[in-house]
């Protein structure tokens, strides 16, 4: 069946079988590598990308229920080559290791963030509860996203922090 | 070594020791990490496994023909086409065989069966469905402690004359002597405890893809591998092939915490699949084989006994332990040890005596046990000791923390050899308790706790049970001396290759690989330390056979305490032989010079010098240097440890536990860990907030158990609960500071200390909360509500 959905604000139309899963459509035809897939249940939740601006687990989502609508993932955070806030909160607070689950904690996130511009940590905590790090412990996670919640509006260039 | 002492370079990072960002956020934030399944070739085919619906049975037939006929298939591989190759077997890493596929029978739910190579991966699951294999149901061995009844199902038929499910038999230390240490014992007590089986399910599962390139003979294989070096030579010894035409490479790894270090049926029938279809093949697992299929961890039926005097001196303490393997033993350890590490099971305290017996047996699970960040099984020796000695203080109504205060080692012990024969390279204990109950605030959170005590036994039920749980552990990590350790004959050194180029930028290449530990930053601390250059113009290497020098991998928390060994080396003999190019360009004796960090220059006369950078363009110009004195300015070595490293640390945990649905919820962690020196306190820390988060998960919520029949019951994350964000409290860090005196940089590693030293903090903690002297792990709110009935059943068996 073919459909169009727009990706990242591009237009795209495939022709597609019935039975596709949504993150296998965005890394096997599209090669956006950057959403992951670490379970068949919709628990891990490494596969986190935006619908209509709303994250869902994209491994509970066919191809199909896409079509038509706007999916944002994390190849699109950063804009004109400068990190957003909450990618630059995730390295200041080290908030990653592996990296895998990384990309849906950063959606995730942004669009908590989105939402509620301050989040508490409570409140940040209950947002990421349905992704799992098995690497940080979620501590630092937490922290970049207050980071980033505290840093929304700064200069990008002066976030940027030491050259790696 | 604090962050002000340690200069800055241009781009703003320590030159040494102290914070620095990683280098390796930038491609992960961006969504630009390469994992394995990210890996997409020309042609490249994909696999899928068929896998065993019963835990016990003979295989009568397979038929493959449909699978084969379907449209997109272009291979189905059985174990009878692996024993044409003489693949259907392979060693284990414990000198056992595992199948690759089943041939004469399966011996656990889940084991391979056969495997479909389709254009597509839907296709090759598709194909799955059209295997028929018929199967003769055999009673399996899901009980460990039934494995050696008399009469017990023999799951090894395959090797001959074996009769029964025992594997081996293992002891340490000093059993007569410790007889007599407990015969003038006032108080002994004994206690029956079950560290369960358990999963590191990192978030990336297992996977590979292999192409043997027919023409030039060179197979390459990129897996989720934590030791591409182990597992190219154990290809070549095992299936004859060509070592230097084998190439392994590791790229970004979603966690491993053990878990990949092995080698697993998936990326033997990668290789065999582009073998018989000349085609680059992938195989990626999905959670559920994972879970069933890959290293577990732990699985030790444990009896303990501790032995002291009426004032509470510790005596000795001894230990018999039951070990499930599972159908294969394939434990990753070094050879000499079967139980790994477990003999260290006498911790953190001074003894007259020790002694334990360790048993290995089979059952009808999936093989594995020594995973999951457990040190060699130091994970079951803390856990096992640190609930003997709790379950001491409670017989004894004795405060936990004053009994462990007691008993530990004192600094003066240091070097200290342990009765069952561990040589503990430094140590100051004590004020790394003080510093978790001074953090902590011990003494107010007894008060708090003796108060809701008191309203509870007035009647008052409004609030939750109140636990305070300590921990001390110490942690042997940096396998290690060759002359004790090897696996499968490969002595556990690590190698390490460091090249300056002329313009004074360098590369470093390493055995180990990092899977989030952030070794591209690290390592690149330790050469800024060490040479001078800035960290951000230290490029590090792994995961590339063809292009890193040998050595074990990561795993064991050895990383740091051998690699850092051999990186520390390597970039000082670069050093000694920029003192010697730097002395002919100045016309000086080396002698003359002395090391200003980044630069040689003249005793006396500071002015005169060259730095790293000017050296490194004098080592590849037309200079001319000493007789024997070769250009470029380059090093190698490899660094065979002395000694292991020992970190320690003390860990409380502070839990409220409802009585009425045994629901327990972690309210604080304090976590003091001694490491040595951090060389990047940041990562240093990220590494122990992990690792807490395993313990917590253990504590309370993983678990594999078995049913009766051999199902696997925690085969998906829909049952097997690893904790979220939810669970997790905000850990509070604290530190102390005691350098390895062995090691070059005298850092002591870290990685798998939280994951150690945590289980126990947390089960203390919530037995102290409902006064219960023991109850297994995973203190489930079913589990706790049992304990509270005076009924806690085992959590390695469906519950009955």
């Amino acid at each position: 069946m073919e459909v169009t959905i727009n990706v990242n604000g591009e237009d795209v139309t495939r022709d597609v079988e019935p039975r596709l899963l949504l993150i296998h459509f965005i890394r096997d035809h599209l090669q956006l590598t950057g959403s992951h897939w670490g379970c068949d249940t919709t628990n891990c939740g490494v596969c986190v990308v935006w619908m209509d601006g709303e994250p869902v687990k994209s491994c509970t989502v066919l191809t199909a229920m896409a079509d038509g609508r706007k999916i944002r993932t994390v190849e699109d955070l950063e804009q004109g080559g400068v990190l957003s806030p909450i990618q630059q909160g995730f390295m200041n607070q080290h908030g990653l290791q592996c990296g895998f689950c990384t990309p849906a904690m950063l959606m995730t996130g942004q669009a908590l963030l989105d939402r509620n511009p301050d989040p508490s940590n409570e409140q940040i905590r209950e947002a990421i509860c349905g992704t799992i790090c098995r690497c940080t412990g979620y501590e630092n996670i937490v922290r970049a996203i207050r980071w980033a919640a505290e840093h929304a509006n700064d200069n990008a260039d002066a976030n940027e922090g030491a050259s790696v | 070594m604090t962050v002000t002492e340690v200069p800055t370079s241009a781009g703003g990072n320590p030159i040494g020791f102290g914070r620095m960002l990683r280098k390796e956020d930038a491609r992960f934030l961006r969504g630009q990490g390469k994992y394995i399944d990210d890996l997409d070739m020309p042609g490249m085919l994909h696999g899928a496994i068929l896998r065993s619906p019963v835990a016990h049975a003979l295989i009568k037939s397979i038929d493959t023909s449909a699978a084969e006929a379907h449209p997109k298939v272009k291979a189905v591989i059985t174990g009878a086409v692996l024993e044409t190759l003489g693949l259907a077997w392979v060693p284990t890493l414990s000198y056992d065989t595992a199948a690759v596929l089943a041939t004469d029978k399966v011996r656990f739910q889940g084991q391979e069966v056969a495997f479909v190579i389709a254009e597509d991966k839907y296709s090759a699951r598709d194909a799955l469905e059209l295997i028929e294999v018929d199967y003769e149901i055999l009673q399996p061995v899901i009980d460990a402690k039934k494995a050696l009844d008399p009469g017990a199902p023999v799951i090894r038929t395959d090797k001959e004359g074996k009769t029964d499910n025992h594997i081996f038999d293992w002891e340490a230390g000093d059993e007569a002597k410790c007889d007599a240490a407990f015969a003038k014992a006032d108080v002994i007590v004994k206690q029956d405890m079950l560290y369960p089986r358990t999963h590191p399910s990192p978030m990336e599962t297992c996977g590979s893809v292999a192409y043997m390139d027919k023409v030039t003979g060179q197979l390459t294989v990129w897996c989720t591998s934590q030791a591409p070096h182990a597992h190219r030579t154990v290809y070549a010894l095992v299936a004859g092939l060509p070592e230097h035409k084998i190439r392994i490479i590791t790229q970004d790894i979603g966690g491993g915490f053990g878990n990949k270090v092995g080698i697993y049926s998936g990326y033997v029938l990668s290789i065999v699949g582009s073998i018989v279809t000349g085609k680059p093949v992938k195989w990626m697992e999905d959670r559920s084989e994972h879970l069933m299929s890959t290293a577990f961890a732990r699985d030790y039926h444990m009896h303990g006994e501790i032995a002291a005097t009426k004032d509470g001196k510790i005596l000795g303490v001894r230990v018999n332990v039951l070990a499930d393997h599972g159908c294969f033993n394939g434990t990753a350890q070094p050879t000499k040890f079967p139980a790994g590490f477990f003999h260290i099971f006498t911790g953190s305290y001074d003894y007259e005596a020790a002694h334990c017996k360790v048993t290995g047996v089979y059952t009808n699970k999936a093989p594995g046990g020594v995973a999951y960040a457990c040190s060699f099984r130091i994970t079951e020796a803390v856990y096992l000791v640190e609930r003997l000695v709790d379950c001491l203080a409670m017989e004894m109504k004795l405060d936990p923390a004053e009994l462990r205060l007691k008993n530990l080692l004192r600094e003066e012990q240091f070097p200290y050899t342990t009765p069952t024969g561990w040589e503990y390279d430094s140590g100051n204990y004590a004020p790394a308790l003080r510093e978790a109950m001074r953090i902590a605030g011990y003494d107010e959170l007894r008060a708090e706790q003796a108060g809701r005590r008191e309203r509870r036994a007035a009647g008052d039920t409004s609030e939750p049970m109140m636990g305070i749980g300590i921990s001390f552990f110490t942690e042997g990590v940096g396998a290690g001396p060759r002359k004790h350790m090897d696996i499968l004959g490969l002595g556990m050194a690590d190698g390490a290759e460091l090249r300056v180029h002329p313009t004074g930028k360098a590369q470093l290449r390493l055995s180990c690989i990092t899977q989030g530990q952030g070794h591209q930053t690290t390592f690149a601390q330790i050469v800024a330390q060490e040479l001078g250059i800035p960290p951000e113009d230290v490029e590090v290497i792994q995961g590339d056979t063809d292009n890193t020098p040998f050595g074990l991998g990561t795993y064991g928390s050895r990383s740091t305490p051998v690699s850092g060994g051999a990186a520390a080396i390597v970039a000082r003999r670069v050093r000694d032989k920029a003192r010697i190019v730097a002395a002919a360009a100045l016309e000086c004796s080396p002698d003359d010079l002395e090391w200003e960090l980044g630069r040689w220059q003249v005793k006396g006369d500071p002015e005169k010098g060259k730095t790293i950078q000017e050296i490194a363009m004098l080592s590849h110009s037309s200079l001319e240097l000493p007789d024997g004195v070769e250009g470029h300015l380059d090093g190698q070595c490899v660094y065979n440890p002395p000694n292991l490293t020992y970190p320690f640390g003390a860990y409380i945990c502070v839990t409220d536990v409802d009585p009425g649905t045994g629901e327990v919820k972690v309210r604080r962690f304090i976590a003091v860990d001694d490491c040595g020196p951090r060389i990047n306190p940041m990562i240093v820390e990220g590494q122990v907030h992990g690792g807490l988060a395993d313990g917590v998960g253990m504590a309370l919520m993983q678990v594999i158990a078995f049913d009766e029949d051999g199902n696997n019951l925690g085969g998906s994350f829909m049952d097997y609960l690893l904790p979220t964000s939810m669970e997790c409290p905000s850990w509070e860090l604290g530190e102390t500071i005691t350098p390895s005196p062995h090691h070059p940089l005298g850092v002591k590693g870290v990685g798998e200390s939280a994951t150690v030293g945590s289980p126990p903090a947390v089960v203390n903690s919530v037995l102290d909360a409902i006064q219960v002297r023991h109850a297994d792990m995973p203190l489930t709110p079913a589990q706790v509500w049992r304990a509270l009935q005076g009924n806690p059943f085992r959590t390695d068996m469906a519950i009955t």
